[in-house]
């Protein structure tokens, strides 16, 4: 089994609307260390000029995940996730992540290279807020390993 | 007091942070990002796809890695762009656990935007797991 080219330029349809709640933002900000009052205290994010608590940066991969489960899932993609290894990961912010946030992600399917037997693939997920404004653009480049 | 790009220099270190992961903080980031791939807390599930045993997971070391940063510029919305390459992988070993180092330094500084990019270099046991591990944070 190998990683389908045709992939190249596909785009999913937006996943369902994912509702930003206080308390997870409090879960993942101990989970990751971040120890940062406007993480954590409302009347401290308020303060700092913020809607809500703020979301640490990583946390957008909570919402980019549903568009990997997509790809992953996709019948035609020839993906076998065992075979997977993250290889590199980026978020492009235009705001922070804030508790009350519901966000939609929209998965483009950015590049497919061969490198060796392996395949690069470079998943784009754009994460837009309930206006349809943008929030972030999470991109990962996975690597599938070729059959040895 | 409030960090200005004009009084940075490219080099100059901006932050460090010392962070030991334990079982117990793969099982808590499991939960709470919900990737509970297996090979994050079982020595089983890991040794039979080749692996010493149980890792942390990358995007736990990635997270982890950017709040030295966080601190120095006082918000995580500050935090414009950042990415990094997964390049070694951190076991954790069941009863030590594993500490990840991180040293921020200035890699380049835009005057007129007053982004700042600050380079990270992240290690364990001596050997950097993160590549290009490069934090954007906006000084305006």
């Amino acid at each position: 089994m190998s990683v389908n080219p045709e992939l190249q330029g596909r785009v999913f349809p937006p996943t369902e609307p994912y509702l930003v709640g206080r308390e997870k933002i409090r879960e993942f900000s101990r989970s990751v260390f971040a120890t940062n009052p406007v993480n954590m205290d409302v009347v401290a994010a308020r303060a700092a000029g913020h809607a809500d608590v703020v979301a640490p940066p990583t946390f957008a991969v909570v919402v980019q995940e549903f568009t990997l489960h997509q790809l992953l899932s996709e019948p035609d993609a020839g993906i076998d996730f065992s075979r997977v290894v993250h290889g590199d990961q980026r978020f492009s912010f235009t705001r922070p992540i804030v508790a009350g946030d519901e966000l939609t992600a929209t998965l483009t399917i950015a590049s497919i290279k061969s490198l060796g037997g392996h395949s690069m693939v470079t998943a784009e997920s754009s994460i837009v807020d309930a206006e349809g404004a943008h929030v972030v653009t999470a991109i990962s480049t996975l690597v599938v390993r070729g059959d040895e | 007091m409030k960090v200005q790009p004009a009084d940075l220099e490219v080099g100059q270190i901006v932050a460090e942070g010392e962070f030991h992961l334990t079982r117990d903080s793969l099982v808590r980031y499991a939960g709470a990002s919900g990737d509970f791939n297996p090979i994050h807390y079982r020595d089983d599930v890991a040794q039979s796809v080749g692996l010493p045993g149980v890792l942390a997971h990358g995007m736990l070391t990635m997270g982890v890695a950017v709040q030295p940063v966080v601190d120095w510029v006082g918000d995580p919305a500050r935090v414009v762009d950042y990415q990094v390459r997964f390049t070694r992988p951190v076991p954790v070993d069941a009863a030590d656990g594993a500490t990840l180092s991180v040293v921020a330094k200035v890699g380049a500084i835009d005057i007129e935007s007053g982004v700042v990019r600050v380079d990270l270099t992240v290690t364990f046991g001596g050997d950097t797991v993160l590549g290009k591990a490069q934090v954007r944070v906006s000084l305006a």
